[in-house]
């Protein structure tokens, strides 16, 4: 397969460009090939939401970017993820943990386990500054107070000798993005970062998130599974499913009328609020099986479209347009059935 | 659906109380239908069905010896254990020697090689060490046995009833088993040993079953407390299950793998702590034969005759060996997330 | 929906505190934790009724309740007439064949050493006499048909199913004693966007043709939006909001409804500058010492001297047409789309 081109805006160099990215993880059971040609692209200022479910390959990805696979067990056979044109995966690791953390930042699902639980906020925060920075303790724990003022945590000061455990999990996930934030990063990659908390906690972090976003120029790479959250704050989405990117596009475009069964079907299938529908349309059968993919598209199995070819060849993403992309051979029946 | 008519008996599942029985035929199309939109075309992962077929009830036990049956490592080791046993049980199938006879040791052949008359070579007393090895089986399993029988049984049972009922019993058993935990094992042993004038299988057993049954305790009973805390334990107090239903139904069959194998590795433990006591001259006396008092006995003159001392502790290895393989075999069998 | 007029389920009161104690040899209670604090409510048969809240508000104590697996510390949850708060032995067990469980977790809910068939069948050994020996395969078999799972496979082992199909698989277990009154905890928030749908569906198909009662909690408005027909809102023990879905969410009148609504994305980017969003600021305050008065009114945009003074009880309020527990409530449509 061709690399995949990068789309968006051509006009101007992307911040990072992942280019048909492959992952594998070698296991007892078999080789489970948890990503399998991947691209996308994030420019400065921009919202790209990841959207995809368990054993998509959204996270896999991220972390491919962020460099914490395991390997082994985990392999990067193929691909390239650039960042300001240089391609990470050629770097040396040293080379790549000056990338980690300072210019590319992560933020986690689960901040309790992602928090050290036996040192005070404030230190792990003063950390980042000590390591990455060189700073005096006294001048990192300042920088400390201050990240914690950003983050919107009330009573910075007083909590900076607080342990992780005495903050609330809103609280906490704010500790992880003042942690992220601390050295100006371009890039911060947040995995379902508000899964784990309530609606009205997950708004206003989803807030502070679009906030930072607004004071700086930095590129967010939003991992979720949530529709809604994706419609809320995303610029354009990346669909991943088995592995690939079945489709992108705007965020307007693609809730207005997908193009591919897939994002068609999760769109059918979620209740929202502001609806009372009859029946959700559910997608039938099960997403594949990592160790033993289809030779086709992989979401054949499960897919109203189906035709013969599409178990046989999986479909490249195709253009459409000049911002779209669906990965399936139909979409011109999809694209019509969404507006029909 | 408007009509609460149609809630009846219908559409219920094999007919109410009063015991129609009938197959419920009301629902049967649209369930049908669903039952073929669940099964995933091709995509889901596709497992091996395996186990026994729909036609027979299967069940944690008889699923876990048919995977057995099929392991190399369970058939060997339980081979082994077999060989080890009649060894223990008939010692005079695999030696024509009688190692209790005096007549049969001769000074003069004190510390031979192996040759042809005595495959393991003799000890410092002049005696066939093949022999003395075959009969000191029965002794060294007899200790590591029922000391593991013993500790399993108290510990076990005790770690089920702290960790079940949690509260005043638990922390009263734990308090008691601490303070068990607290003696050291080595004069712990001694003292109690001091106690009988003769050391023999069964106060070595008692000696050591009395210092080693706390840690059958605690593993059981945190076993038993991460089991308690799971959510298919509440859906069984949901059903309303009977506190006994829980303990034995839900809560052992996933509490015990962890004492298993501790178990195993604690009955080598055993046979080697009984070498160690006959060394110190409380264990198992002259005239009986085990293992350790073999190799106490053949460990001053080491240098000068090896194979008194490395056939037993051999033999000794090989026994551990097996039944930790056992063990192995047997905690993964009972894990149906293994199979 | 068949709801009918006559309560099923009818909690009264209910208060559950969970004591704080201090000291190893003597126990001093020092206070409590009130999980819930005052709660009536009424099921109606064939009806569902949305529990929502965010976590800590009291809602999975509830459920604990509902079925008899917590003792409550005041109050009555009676079904069909029959109390099941003070229930013990032999009558507790009778009233459980009217009320069951589906849990939140497919993964931890079922128990990895048993076979499918003998965790449906095992209500029919617990309770033998809901099935005569020699049936109960048969009926096994016919529930896993029911909730969509091939029948042939009672001799495998959790592990070797989905998470959806695990969740099928709690359901019918929670069916085999063909209870009236289901109480759903949090069935789908465990299981991946697509899959959700399916069991939803199940839900509901197996509402309509066995006549169930659902008391169905969870943390997603949205799923409880589509699936009941009343829903309750709760916030630190009490309930704030009662009333029909329609109601609850199109005519909210209780500010703390109105935020947790507004708070809620909407899969649609259309208009999403526009929407409007009420943000709460700080966490809830502990259920170990919640405010006095209304319990909301340290996070209320409205709050006055009477909200700290006064707890607001859950009634029908001028210019409302259902349920609120606000001294100061104003119908204020936060989604506005129908």
């Amino acid at each position: 397969m061709p690399p995949l081109p990068a789309w968006g805006a051509p006009e101007s160099e992307p911040l990072l460009a992942v280019e048909d990215l492959h992952v594998e993880f070698v296991t007892r059971q078999g080789t489970v090939k948890a990503v399998n040609g991947v691209g996308y692209a994030l420019h400065p200022g921009e919202t790209l939401a990841v959207l995809g479910e368990s054993g998509s390959g959204k996270s896999v990805t991220a972390q491919a970017i962020m460099g914490i696979l395991d390997t082994p067990p985990a392999r990067v056979p193929k691909g390239r993820i650039r960042f300001r044109g240089t391609d990470l995966l050629g770097l040396s690791e040293d080379a790549r943990s000056q990338v980690r953390g300072s210019r590319i930042a992560m933020i986690f699902q689960d901040a309790l386990s992602a928090l050290n639980p036996v040192f005070t906020v404030g230190s792990q925060i003063a950390e980042m500054f000590r390591v990455h920075r060189g700073m005096s303790r006294r001048d990192a724990e300042r920088r400390a107070v201050e990240l914690m003022d950003r983050v919107r945590i009330p009573g910075a000061r007083q909590r900076l000798h607080d342990y992780p455990h005495q903050f609330s999990g809103g609280m906490r996930q704010r500790i992880m993005i003042a942690m992220a934030i601390a050295l100006d990063p371009e890039v911060l990659i947040a995995d379902e970062p508000t899964t784990a908390l309530d609606v009205t906690v997950q708004a206003q972090i989803m807030e502070l998130l679009a906030e930072l976003k607004r004071e700086s120029d930095m590129g967010l790479i939003l991992i979720t599974h949530d529709l809604g959250v994706v419609a809320d704050v995303a610029d354009k989405i990346v669909v991943m499913y088995g592995g690939r990117v079945v489709e992108n596009a705007p965020v307007h475009d693609l809730y207005r009328a997908p193009a591919h069964p897939y994002t068609r079907g999760l769109l059918d299938s979620i209740p929202r609020i502001d609806r009372k529908g009859r029946e959700l349309h559910a997608i039938a059968g099960m997403p594949p099986n990592l160790l033993d993919m289809p030779p086709g598209c992989a979401f054949a199995p499960r897919c109203p479209y189906r035709q013969d070819d599409c178990v046989t060849a999986a479909p490249p993403l195709h253009r459409i347009g000049s911002t779209r992309g669906s990965a399936c051979h139909y979409w011109r029946e999809v694209l019509d059935g969404s507006h029909g | 659906m408007s009509d609460p008519a149609v809630s009846g008996p219908a559409v219920r599942v094999g007919g109410g109380d009063g015991g129609s029985g009938t197959a419920p035929r009301g629902a049967a199309a649209p369930r049908a239908r669903h039952a073929r939109r669940a099964k995933s075309p091709g995509g889901s992962p596709a497992r091996p069905s395996r186990g026994a077929p729909a036609g027979r009830p299967a069940s944690l036990w008889s699923d876990a010896w048919h995977e057995l049956r099929r392991r190399p490592l369970f058939v060997a080791a339980a081979v082994l254990i077999g060989v080890i046993l009649l060894m223990a049980a008939v010692p005079q199938l695999f030696t024509s020697v009688d190692p209790y006879d005096a007549a049969s040791c001769r000074l003069g052949d004190a510390r031979q090689a192996p040759s042809a008359a005595h495959w393991f070579g003799t000890d410092n007393q002049g005696c066939d060490t093949l022999a003395r090895t075959v009969y000191g089986t029965r002794n060294s399993l007899l200790v590591g046995l029922s000391t593991t029988a013993v500790t399993v049984l108290v510990g076990g049972l005790l770690g089920l009833v702290a960790g079940f009922r949690g509260g005043l019993p638990d922390a009263l058993l734990s308090r008691v088993s601490e303070v068990f935990f607290a003696i050291p094992s080595v004069l712990g042993a001694l003292l109690i040993l001091a106690v009988f004038r003769t050391g023999t299988v069964w106060t070595v057993m008692l000696a050591l079953a009395v210092l080693a049954w706390p840690m059958t305790f605690r593993i059981m009973r945190a076993a038993v407390i991460a089991a308690r805390g799971q959510d298919y334990v509440v859906a069984a107090r949901a059903l309303g299950a009977s506190g006994r239903r829980i303990m034995f139904r839900h809560i052992l069959p996933n509490a015990v793998t962890s004492v298993i194998v501790v178990a195993t590795v604690n009955l080598g433990v055993f046979i080697a702590a009984e070498a160690g006591l006959s060394f110190l001259g409380v264990g198992i006396q002259s005239p009986e034969i085990s293992w350790g008092l073999m190799i106490a006995d053949a460990r001053p003159r080491f240098l000068e005759a090896a194979s008194p001392l490395l056939f037993p502790a051999a033999f000794l290895s090989l026994t551990v060996l097996a039944f930790i393989m056992l063990g192995d075999a047997v905690r993964d069998a009972l894990d149906p997330k293994l199979r | 929906m068949a709801a009918t007029g006559d309560a099923i389920l009818e909690v009264r009161d209910l208060v559950k505190h969970f004591p704080l104690t201090q000291g190893v040899v003597v126990r001093k209670q020092i206070g409590a934790v009130r999980a819930v604090d005052g709660i009536s409510f009424d099921l109606r048969r064939g009806e569902t009724l949305g529990i929502v809240g965010e976590s800590g508000c009291g809602k999975s104590t509830l459920a604990k309740l509902l079925m008899g697996l917590e003792r409550p510390t005041r109050g009555s949850v009676r079904i069909k007439g029959r109390e099941i708060a003070g229930a013990k032995g032999g009558e507790l067990k009778r009233i459980r064949r009217n009320i069951q469980l589906v849990m939140q977790d497919p993964y931890t809910s079922l128990n990895p050493r048993m076979t499918v068939g003998d965790i449906v069948g095992e209500p029919y050994e617990i309770h033998p006499e809901a099935a005569p020996k020699g049936d109960r395969r048969r009926r096994v078999q016919a529930l896993l048909e029911l909730v969509g799972l091939d029948p042939d496979h009672v001799n495998r082992y959790p592990h070797q199913f989905s998470g959806g199909q695990r969740q099928r698989i709690g359901i019918a277990r929670g069916l085999a004693l063909q209870p009236e009154v289901i109480v759903c905890d949090e069935p789908v928030s465990a299981l991946d966007v697509s899959i959700q749908a399916q069991v939803v569906n199940l839900l509901a198909r197996l509402q309509r043709d066995l006549g169930l009662s659902y008391v169905f909690i969870a943390h997603d408005l949205s799923v409880v939006r589509h699936i009941a027909d009343r829903v309750g809102v709760m916030y630190l023990g009490k309930m704030v909001e009662l009333g029909r879905d329609a109601e609850v969410y199109g005519q909210p009148a209780h500010p703390y409804t109105q935020a947790l609504l507004s708070a809620v994305p909407v899969p649609d980017p259309e208009g999403r500058e526009r929407r409007e969003r009420i943000v709460l600021r700080g966490d809830p305050p502990s259920p170990a010492n919640p405010p006095s008065g209304c319990r909301f009114r340290t996070r209320c945009w409205k709050a006055q001297e009477v909200c700290a003074q006064q707890e607001p009880p859950l009634q029908l309020r001028p210019g409302t047409w259902h349920e609120s527990a606000c001294h100061f409530p104003q119908i204020h449509d936060v989604i506005r789309a129908f």
